[in-house]
C-alpha cells in the first residue's frame, strides 16, 4: 500500500468568469521515503493540487476524487480531523517565505505553537525544540535568533525557518511547493541540498512541486509532468530526462539552456491554456508540433508503456522519436 | 521610544501654535462680532464693550495677549456671551459629561463594531454576514438626529424606561440613549473596516501557513489574523476617539446633556471668540495626542515599525 495514494483528483474554482478547472483527474502514488517531483509551468495546477491534499484550497475551491493517506480517505475530511494530520503527519513548505510566515509573531512563537498543539509540549520545551530544529537547518546562532521576527531574516534564512517549522513534528510526508522559487540561485542550491539531507536523515517521503527541471533531476526519484491541470507523463527521473516520450516534456527539456548542445535552446511556442470551463481534448494540443485532429477532440488516457513509465499522448513514441532524429 | 515620544510632543508645540493663530485670525476675519445684534447698540456702549474685552487692540496684540494668558496662567479668558462665566468654567463643566458618554460610546462602538466585522468576515456570505452587513449599513445611513428622537419616542414616551433628557453622573439611565445615538454610526464604520480588512488578512499567505499547522479556526483568528486585521481599524480609531469624547451637538441638544458639543456650536453662532478658541485648542490637543497614541499602538503591534 502506498503511503499517499491520489486517485482521479479534480480541483475546481467558482469565479465570476466561470468555473476554473485547475486540476483534472490527476492520480499518483507516493511510497514511504520516496521523493516525487511534480513539474509544470505556472498555472499547470500543481500548487492547487498540493493545497487540495491538505484541504487548504481557497474558499471558492472544491476538490473531488480520492486522496488516501495510509489507506484512509482524507480528501474533504472535516477540519477537525484534518487538523490532526496537518503538520503532524503531512507538512508543507510554501513558495514565498517572505509572506508565508506571520510577520507579527516571533519565530519562537510560530514554531512553538506547532509542538504545543500536536505534541503537547510546554512552551519552554517547545521553544527549545524549535531552536534545535533551526540549528538542524543550519541557521547560525539559532538559540538567540529563534526569538527574532521574520523580517529580521533574509529570504534564504526565512525559507530555512519555513522548512524547520514544517519538520518540527517529523512528518511522514513533506510537500514542498516551489521552495526555492523566490530565492536567488546560490541560495536555491543550499536549500535543495538541505532538503535532501533532511529527507535522508528523517526518512520522510517528499513531494517536490517545481517548474525547475534541474531541481527535479537532482532531487527526485520519480517525476510527474503536469500541463493544464492534467498529467502528461509520469516516469522515473533518469529515463524521463534521457528519453522524454511526451511532446510537452520534450518541449520543456528543449527550453532548458544546456552547456553541451551549443545554443540550441528552443522555447515552446504559444501560451499556457485558459483553464475556464471543462477541458476538451489534450490541453497541450494548440502548442504541440505533433498535434492531429483527434488531439483537439479527446484527452488521451494516461497509459503505461514500460515499467513505471506512463504517458498521455495520441501520437506514438516512434513518431516523436523519429522527429528528434 | 521615549525619545520618539518626546520628539513628537515637541513637534506638537508649533502645530498647536499654528492652529491657535490660524483659528484666531479666521475668527476675526469673518464678518460680524460677539456684540453684533439685530438691535443696534449705541456706539459708546459698543466701544466700551470692545475695550473691556480688548477687541480695540490690533490683532497681533490680541493674539499675543491671548497666548500669554493661555501659556502663563492656563487662562482661556472670559466668555463673551455669558458674563460671569470663564471658558475654563464652561469646559470644566461640560467636558466631563462629553468625556463620559463619549468614552462609553467609544467602548461600545469598538466592541460591537469589531465583533460584527469579524463575525461577518469569518462567516462570509452566510446569513450572519448579511445580517452584520445589513446592521452596519442601516446604522450608517440612519443619521443620529433621526435616531435621537426615535429613541426618545420608544424608550421615554412609550416604554417610560429612560429619562428623555438631562444628565447625572450617578444614574446610568441617563447615559444609555446618548451612547446609542453617538456610537451607532462609528460602530457601523468600524464594522465595515474590520470586515474588509479581516477578509483580506484571511486570504493572505501566512494564514494558509497557520491552517497547514493544523491550528483550530478560533486560534487562527485570535493569534494570527486579528492583529493585522485591526491595523486599519486602529488608524481610524484615533480621530474617531477624539470626536467622540468631545461630544456631539446632536446628542447635547436632543438629550440636554450639557456637554461641550453644544457649547462649541453655540459659541460659533454667538461669535463667542473665547469659548470657540478654548474648545478648538482642546480638540487640537486631543487630536495630536491620540494620533501619537495610534502610532505607539502601531509600533507595538507591528514589529517592523521601530521608533
Amino acid at each position: 500500500m502506498a503511503l499517499l495514494d491520489v486517485k482521479d483528483l479534480n480541483v475546481r474554482f467558482e469565479t465570476p468568469e466561470g468555473e476554473i478547472h485547475a486540476v483534472n483527474g490527476v492520480s499518483f502514488a507516493l511510497e514511504k521515503g520516496e521523493a516525487l517531483g511534480i513539474v509544470g509551468e505556472s498555472g499547470s495546477g500543481k500548487s492547487q493540487l498540493s493545497f487540495s491534499i491538505l484541504g487548504l484550497l481557497a474558499a471558492n475551491g472544491k476538490a473531488s476524487g480520492s486522496v488516501e493517506f495510509e489507506g484512509r480517505e482524507i480528501l474533504n475530511l472535516s477540519e477537525r480531523e484534518l487538523n490532526k494530520i496537518r503538520a503532524d503527519r503531512i507538512a508543507m513548505v510554501f513558495q514565498d517565505p517572505m509572506t508565508a510566515l506571520n510577520p507579527y509573531m516571533r519565530i519562537s512563537d510560530q514554531m512553538a505553537e506547532v509542538l504545543m498543539l500536536h505534541k503537547g509540549l510546554s512552551k519552554r520545551d517547545a521553544v527549545a525544540e524549535a531552536a534545535h530544529m533551526l540549528d538542524l537547518v543550519k541557521i547560525p546562532d539559532a538559540k538567540n535568533r529563534v526569538r527574532l521576527f521574520p523580517h529580521e531574516f533574509s529570504g534564504g534564512m526565512r525559507q530555512r525557518v519555513m522548512i524547520a517549522m514544517a519538520l518540527l513534528c517529523k512528518p511522514d510526508v513533506l510537500i514542498a511547493d516551489e521552495p526555492t522559487t523566490a530565492l536567488d540561485v546560490t541560495v536555491q542550491a543550499q536549500i535543495m541540498d538541505l532538503l535532501g539531507e533532511l529527507r535522508r536523515e528523517l526518512g520522510m517521503a517528499t513531494v517536490l512541486i517545481t517548474h525547475d527541471l534541474g531541481v527535479v533531476a537532482g532531487f527526485c526519484e520519480r517525476a510527474i509532468v503536469m500541463y493544464g491541470g492534467q498529467v502528461m507523463e509520469q516516469s522515473p527521473v533518469d529515463p524521463l530526462f534521457a528519453n522524454p516520450t511526451h511532446p510537452y516534456t520534450r518541449g520543456l527539456l528543449g527550453a532548458l539552456p544546456r552547456l553541451d548542445a551549443g545554443n540550441a535552446m528552443t522555447p515552446i511556442r504559444g501560451n499556457p491554456p485558459n483553464m475556464t470551463g471543462a477541458p476538451k481534448g489534450c490541453p497541450f494540443c494548440p502548442r504541440c508540433d505533433f498535434a492531429e485532429e483527434i488531439c483537439a477532440q479527446d484527452m488521451p488516457a494516461l497509459t503505461q508503456f514500460s515499467e513505471g513509465r506512463a504517458r498521455a499522448c495520441h501520437r506514438s513514441i516512434e513518431t516523436i522519436e523519429e522527429a528528434a532524429a | 521610544m521615549i525619545v520618539y515620544i518626546l520628539k513628537r510632543l515637541a513637534i506638537a508645540i508649533p502645530t498647536l501654535l499654528t492652529l491657535i493663530i490660524a483659528s484666531f485670525v479666521l475668527m476675526h476675519v469673518a464678518p460680524g462680532g460677539p456684540f453684533t445684534a439685530e438691535r443696534a447698540v449705541p456706539p459708546e456702549v459698543l466701544a466700551n464693550l470692545n475695550a473691556k474685552y480688548g477687541l480695540d487692540q490690533p490683532l497681533w496684540r490680541q493674539i499675543a495677549t491671548y497666548l500669554w494668558n493661555v501659556v502663563a496662567h492656563f487662562d482661556f479668558g472670559p466668555s463673551f456671551t455669558y458674563k460671569d462665566r470663564s471658558v475654563n468654567d464652561i469646559i470644566a463643566q461640560g467636558f466631563p459629561v462629553t468625556l463620559t458618554y463619549g468614552f462609553l460610546s467609544f467602548i461600545t462602538a469598538v466592541l460591537v463594531g469589531v465583533s460584527l466585522g469579524v463575525t461577518a468576515a469569518i462567516k462570509r456570505n452566510s446569513w450572519l454576514d448579511y445580517l452584520a452587513v445589513g446592521i452596519s449599513i442601516g446604522a450608517q445611513v440612519l443619521p443620529n438626529f433621526v435616531m435621537a428622537p426615535i429613541l426618545v419616542l420608544i424608550f421615554t414616551l412609550s416604554l417610560h424606561w429612560l429619562p428623555g433628557g438631562g444628565w447625572s453622573f450617578d444614574d446610568p439611565r441617563f447615559w444609555i440613549m446618548p451612547v446609542i445615538a453617538l456610537s451607532t454610526s462609528y460602530m457601523a464604520s468600524i464594522a465595515r473596516i474590520t470586515r474588509s480588512s479581516m477578509l483580506e488578512t484571511l486570504s493572505s499567505n501566512h494564514i494558509r501557513t497557520a491552517r497547514a499547522k493544523g491550528l483550530p479556526k478560533r486560534k487562527i483568528i485570535l493569534r494570527h489574523a486579528l492583529k493585522p486585521a485591526l491595523l486599519p481599524v486602529i488608524s481610524y480609531l484615533g480621530p474617531a476617539f477624539v470626536s467622540m469624547i468631545t461630544g456631539s451637538v446632536i446628542v447635547d441638544v436632543y438629550f440636554t446633556t450639557g456637554g461641550i458639543g453644544k457649547s462649541f456650536v453655540d459659541s460659533a453662532l454667538n461669535r463667542d471668540y473665547a469659548v470657540m478658541m478654548g474648545i478648538t485648542i482642546l480638540l487640537g490637543t486631543l487630536t495630536i495626542l491620540f494620533n501619537l497614541v495610534v502610532d505607539i499602538i502601531y509600533g507595538w503591534i507591528d514589529p517592523k515599525i521601530r521608533y
